[in-house]
C-alpha cells in the first residue's frame, strides 16, 4: 500500500502504531483518504479501530508513525487545534445548552460574535432539515434529530475531516436503516471527507467509497465495498464481510486458477484460488449463500456445473433474506443457500432431499492458516 | 482534567487540588484532635506548669458521677436510636413501597419539611407544648384527666421524645433509599413461595435494607450522643448528658485537661459503636457514609 | 405488605392511622411555635388571649418589643447570616476542588484521603468544637510567646465559628459534588475539545455548568446547616452571638413570644429556600 502525498489527500496515516501494556492496538498502519470521499474502517470490537480514530482526533498519542491532516503533520497538535471534528458514539450533545447553542459552541470558541454565530448555526440547522429548532432543549429531540444536531455541530466548523465513531450504534434498527441513507446524502451534499468507524458491515458497505477491514491492529484489506464482497483478500474478510459458507478441504487439482478440493468426508467442490495455493495443500473455501442455485431435480441444474445434493435441515424465512440450511449428503457439512426472491422453493420441508450447484468462479479458497 | 498536558502542569494542578483538601483535613481535623489528645494526657501541677499523666482519665473512673452520666448517655442514645428506627421504618416503608408516584414523593417531602427548621425552633415547640404552663398539661386538665397541670418536661421520656424527633430525618433518608431499591418482585416471589409477612420482612426486606439501616443508626447514634441542645433544654438540670460535662469543664470551669479527656472518651464511645455497628452488619465505612 | 399482595382492611387502616399520627407528631411543635407568635400575652403559653402582631412590630412604646425592633435578635440574625455566607463559600469551593481531586486525579494515598474526608461526619460536633478551640489557642499562645503577636482570630469568635462549622460541612459538600461529578460523561469534555475549546473553556462551559445543580444544592444545605448549627458554635463563640446561641440563652431564661416570631420568620425563610430548590431540581434537565 503505497500512497504518496497527493494534493487531494485529506488524511494520511503513516506507519502509526500504539500499544497498551503488551497489547498491540494499532500495528504500523498506513493508509490515506482522498478529499471528499467517504472512508470506513470496519472491524470487530477490539480490533483497534477506536484507538486509531482517537489517535486521529488527538485524544491518544501514537507510539510511532505520523498522522497528516490536510498535508500538515499532527504530532504535538492538541485535539482542540486540529482541523477535524468528531461525531461521538453517544453523540455527546451538551445537555446544558439548547440545540442552537450546541451548534454555535465551536464558533463561539473561535471568538465569533453572538449574532453571527447564532445566524450561522440556524443556517446549518436548516441544511440538516432542523430549521427553527435552535431554541429547543437537546432532549426534546428524537434520536434521528439528535444525530443530525451532532453532525451539524461539527460541520458548521467546516472541518477538513469529519470523524464518526459508530454514531448509529445507539439507534434502533429501523432508524438506523433510515439514518444510513441520510448520512450518505449529507456527505454528498457537504462534500466533506468522512472517516467512519463501525463494526456493522452493512453500514460500511452501503455508505463508503472505500473500506478498510481492520483486524488485530492491521488492515486485512482496503478496497471498495464491491471488491471486499466479491473479491475478499483474506479468509478474515471473507468471513467478516457478508454471510459465507466455510468449507475446509484439501486441493486435488488446479486448472487456470480454479482448484478442485475434497473435504475429509469426501465431498468434492470447486473454488477460485486466492494467494499461493498448491495441489495437496489444506485450504478453506468460502461460498456465498446467493451463489448457489437450488433444484429438486438434478437435471434442472445448469449442466456446466458440478452438482451437489443435501437434506433440508431447516427453512429460515426472513422475507427477502430467506434461506435454507442444508446438510450436504456426503460430508454432513451445514450449507446455507439463499432462497430465490420469486418465492420458488418456499414450500421446502425439513428432511427433503434437494440438489444444488454453484459456479466455482464465485467461490474462493485460501491456503489454510493464511490469516494475514 | 489532570490526565493530559505536560508533566509540570499536571503536577501543579494536582498540587492546587490537594492543597485545600490537606489544609482542611490536617489543620482542622487531624492536628486539633492530636492536640486534644496531648491536652487530655497532662496535669496541671502549678500555674502554667504541666506534667504528662493519666490523672484526667483516673478522675473519670474514680468519680462515680462522671462515669454514671457517661453510661447513662450511652444507654439513652442506644434507646433513642432503636426507637427512631422503629418509628421511622413503617413510614419509610409506606413511602418506598405502598404510596405511588407523586403521592409517595409528596409524603416524603412533607416528612422532610420540619428538618429545614433549626433544632432550636423545634425544641422551643416542645417546650411550649410540654412545660407545666404549656399546651399539653392545660389540655389534660381541660379533659378532666388530671386535677392540676403536670410538669411534662425534665423527664427522661421527654428527652427521648426530643431526641427521636430530631433524629427522624437522618433515619428516614437512608431507609427510604434502601427500601426503594428493593425489587417488589422479590417480595412477590417470597409470598408466592409461601412465606408469611413476617418471614418476608426477616429474610428479604431487612437483609436488603441492612446498609440503609446501618447508615441511619450510625448517624442517629452519633448525633444523639453528641447532642447538647435537646437534652439540656428538655431535661433541664436533671438531663445529665455527657456533652454538658464537656461544656462545663471546658467553658465554665476552664479545666481544659479534664474536658479534653471527656471529649476523647465520648469520641471513643462514638467510634466504638460505629465500628460495632459496621462489624455487626458487615458493612464498610465509606459505603455506609455515602448512603447517609 | 405491598399493594400487589392482599392486605387486610385492618392493616391498611392501621397504616393510614399511623401515618396521620406521625405527621401530627412531626408538625405539632412547629404549628405550636407559629400559633403562639400571635398570642396576645406576654408568655408563649395557653390560654389564647386573642390575635396580635405585637411580637413582630411592637416597640418600646407598646411595652412589647417585637422582632423588628429587637436589635439584639436582628444583630444575631445578621451575625448568623454572615457566618453562614462564609461557611457556604468555603465549603462549596473546597467541595468542588475535592470532587475534582477525588474523581479526576490519581495519586498515592488517594484511598486513605477519601476515607479521611468522611471522618468529620462521625465526630460529634461538640468535640470538633473543643479540638479546634484548644488547637487555635495553642497556636495563639505560640504566636504570642515566640513573636509577641496577638492573633485575634485565633481567640473564640466568629472566625473560629466559621472554621469549626466549615470543618464538617465541607465533607457534606464534597460528598454531594463528587457524586455528581462521578456521573459526568467525560465524552462531553472530549466533544468540547474536539470543537476547538481550550481547557479553561471546557471547564467553564461544560463541566462547571453540569456541576451547577450540585453546587447550588450543597450551597443551600451548607447555608442552612451553618445557620442552624449549635453544638460546634457553642464551643467557639465569642462576643458576637449567632441566632441559635442567643435563642438558646433566652429559652433557658423563659422568653416572650418574640422568639416564636423569629422562629416563624425562620420557618418561612427555610420554606421559601426549600421550595425554590425543589422547583429548580424539578425543572432541571439532567
Amino acid at each position: 500500500m503505497n500512497h504518496a502525498a497527493h494534493p487531494s489527500t485529506d488524511l494520511e496515516v503513516n506507519a502509526v502504531e500504539k500499544s497498551f501494556a503488551d497489547y498491540r492496538a494499532v500495528d504500523r498502519l498506513s493508509f490515506s483518504v482522498n478529499r471528499g470521499s467517504f472512508f470506513s474502517i470496519l472491524g470487530p470490537s477490539g480490533c483497534g479501530k477506536t484507538t486509531l480514530l482517537r489517535m486521529i482526533a488527538g485524544f491518544i498519542q501514537p507510539d510511532g508513525g505520523d498522522i497528516r491532516i490536510g498535508g500538515r503533520s499532527m504530532s504535538g497538535v492538541a485535539p482542540n487545534q486540529r482541523p477535524i471534528n468528531m461525531v461521538f458514539q453517544q453523540l455527546a450533545l451538551f445537555p446544558m445548552m439548547t440545540v442552537g447553542e450546541n451548534v454555535a459552541f465551536g464558533l463561539a470558541r473561535r471568538g465569533m460574535g453572538k449574532a453571527e454565530r447564532l445566524r450561522k448555526a440556524e443556517a446549518m440547522l436548516e441544511r440538516v432539515s432542523l430549521g427553527g429548532s435552535a431554541h429547543k432543549k437537546v432532549d426534546a429531540l428524537s434520536g434521528g434529530q439528535r444525530q443530525r444536531v451532532a453532525i451539524a455541530r461539527s460541520l458548521v466548523l467546516e472541518p477538513t475531516l469529519l470523524l464518526l465513531d459508530e454514531p448509529l450504534g445507539a439507534l434502533d434498527l429501523k432508524l438506523r436503516e433510515h439514518m444510513k441513507i441520510e448520512l450518505k446524502q449529507l456527505q454528498a451534499a457537504f462534500g466533506t471527507t468522512f472517516v467512519y468507524i463501525t463494526h456493522d458491515q452493512s453500514e460500511a458497505l452501503v455508505l463508503s467509497d472505500l473500506v478498510g477491514v481492520m483486524n488485530k491492529g492491521r488492515f486485512e484489506q482496503l478496497g471498495t465495498p464491491q471488491s471486499l464482497y466479491y473479491d475478499p483478500a483474506t479468509p478474515f474478510v471473507a468471513g467478516f464481510v457478508g454471510a459465507n459458507n466455510r468449507i475446509a478441504g484439501r486441493v486435488d487439482a488446479m486448472a487456470s486458477g480454479l482448484a478442485t478440493l475434497t473435504t475429509a468426508e469426501g465431498w468434492t467442490l470447486e473454488a477460485r484460488t486466492k494467494g499461493d495455493v498448491t495441489v495437496g495443500q489444506a485450504v478453506l473455501a468460502y461460498v456465498r449463500p446467493e451463489a448457489a442455485v437450488l433444484a429438486r431435480d438434478p437435471h434442472q441444474l445448469p449442466g456446466c456445473r458440478r452438482s451437489h445434493s443435501g437434506r433440508v435441515d431447516s427453512v429460515l424465512f426472513d422475507g427477502a433474506n430467506s434461506a435454507v440450511l442444508i446438510q450436504e449428503s456426503q460430508s454432513k457439512v451445514e450449507f446455507r443457500i439463499a432462497l430465490p426472491q420469486t418465492g420458488q422453493f418456499s414450500d421446502l420441508v425439513p428432511g427433503e432431499t434437494i440438489h444444488f450447484a454453484f459456479d466455482g468462479e464465485r467461490a474462493v479458497c485460501f491456503a489454510a492458516g493464511a490469516t494475514a | 482534567m489532570t490526565d493530559a498536558g505536560p508533566l509540570w502542569m499536571r503536577r501543579l494542578l494536582l498540587g492546587l487540588l490537594l492543597a485545600p483538601a490537606l489544609l482542611w483535613l490536617f489543620l482542622l481535623i487531624v492536628l486539633p484532635h492530636l492536640d486534644l489528645a496531648l491536652v487530655s494526657f497532662r496535669e496541671r501541677v502549678a500555674p502554667r506548669e504541666y506534667v504528662t499523666s493519666l490523672a484526667q482519665y483516673r478522675t473519670f473512673f474514680i468519680e462515680p458521677l462522671y462515669w454514671q452520666i457517661f453510661v447513662r448517655t450511652a444507654i439513652l442514645s442506644v434507646i433513642a436510636t432503636a426507637v427512631t428506627l422503629v418509628v421511622a421504618f413503617p413510614v419509610a416503608w409506606t413511602i418506598a413501597k405502598i404510596a405511588r408516584g407523586r403521592s409517595a414523593a409528596l409524603l416524603f417531602m412533607v416528612c422532610l419539611i420540619p428538618f429545614w427548621v433549626s433544632e432550636t425552633v423545634r425544641t422551643l415547640g416542645w417546650m411550649i407544648l410540654l412545660r407545666e404552663s404549656g399546651v399539653m398539661p392545660a389540655l389534660l386538665v381541660k379533659l378532666g384527666l388530671v386535677a392540676s397541670p403536670p410538669e411534662l418536661l425534665y423527664h427522661d421520656a421527654t428527652i427521648l421524645v426530643g431526641l427521636v424527633y430530631t433524629s427522624l430525618l437522618f433515619m428516614m433518608v437512608p431507609l427510604v433509599s434502601s427500601l426503594e431499591s428493593l425489587d417488589n418482585a422479590l417480595i412477590e416471589a417470597a409470598y408466592d413461595l409461601g412465606a408469611s409477612g413476617f418471614t418476608v420482612l426477616r429474610t428479604i426486606v431487612i437483609p436488603h435494607a441492612a446498609p440503609g439501616i446501618t447508615a441511619g443508626c450510625i448517624v442517629v447514634f452519633m448525633l444523639t450522643l453528641g447532642n447538647y441542645l435537646t437534652p439540656n433544654l428538655l431535661g433541664g438540670t436533671s438531663s445529665q448528658w455527657f456533652t454538658e460535662q464537656i461544656y462545663n469543664q471546658f467553658i465554665t470551669r476552664f479545666n481544659w485537661e479534664q474536658g479534653a479527656a471527656f471529649g476523647f472518651l465520648l469520641l471513643a464511645l462514638s467510634t466504638g459503636m460505629v465500628w460495632l455497628g459496621l462489624k455487626a452488619s458487615g458493612q464498610r465505612f465509606a459505603d455506609v457514609m455515602q448512603r447517609a | 405488605m405491598i399493594p400487589s399482595l392482599p392486605r387486610p382492611v385492618w392493616l391498611r387502616a392501621l397504616n393510614t392511622l399511623y401515618i396521620v399520627a406521625f405527621l401530627i407528631f412531626l408538625f405539632l411543635p412547629l404549628l405550636t411555635v407559629a400559633a403562639f407568635a400571635f398570642n396576645d400575652a406576654p408568655y408563649p403559653a395557653p390560654p389564647w388571649h386573642g390575635f396580635t402582631l405585637d411580637w413582630f412590630f411592637g416597640d418600646e412604646a407598646s411595652g412589647r418589643i417585637g422582632l423588628f425592633h429587637d436589635s439584639e435578635l436582628l444583630d444575631s440574625i445578621l451575625t448568623s447570616g454572615l457566618v453562614a455566607a462564609w461557611v457556604t463559600a468555603l465549603s462549596v469551593t473546597v467541595g468542588t476542588t475535592n470532587a475534582f481531586l477525588m474523581e479526576r486525579a490519581r495519586f498515592p494515598g488517594r484511598q486513605a484521603l477519601s476515607v479521611l474526608m468522611l471522618v468529620p461526619l462521625v465526630i460529634p460536633g461538640v468535640i470538633l468544637g473543643i479540638s479546634i478551640l484548644a488547637f487555635a489557642s495553642r497556636l495563639a499562645e505560640f504566636a504570642d510567646s515566640t513573636f509577641g503577636w496577638d492573633v485575634e482570630f485565633l481567640r473564640p469568635g466568629l472566625p473560629l465559628v466559621v472554621v469549626g462549622q466549615f470543618s464538617y460541612i465541607a465533607a457534606i459538600a464534597t460528598l454531594t459534588i463528587s457524586a455528581r461529578l462521578k456521573r459526568f460523561d467525560r465524552t462531553l469534555e472530549e466533544a468540547a475539545f474536539n470543537l476547538g475549546a481550550t481547557r479553561v473553556a471546557v471547564l467553564w462551559h461544560i463541566t462547571l455548568p453540569y456541576l451547577r445543580p450540585a453546587m447550588i444544592g450543597s450551597a443551600v444545605i451548607a447555608f442552612l446547616m451553618s445557620f442552624e448549627n449549635f453544638n460546634t458554635t457553642l464551643m467557639l463563640v465569642g462576643a458576637d452571638t449567632p441566632l441559635t446561641i442567643l435563642m438558646y440563652g433566652r429559652m433557658r431564661e423563659g422568653a416572650t413570644p418574640v422568639l416564636n416570631a423569629v422562629s416563624l420568620f425562620l420557618m418561612v425563610a427555610s420554606a421559601i429556600l426549600a421550595l425554590s430548590l425543589m422547583r429548580r431540581s424539578e425543572n432541571k434537565v439532567e
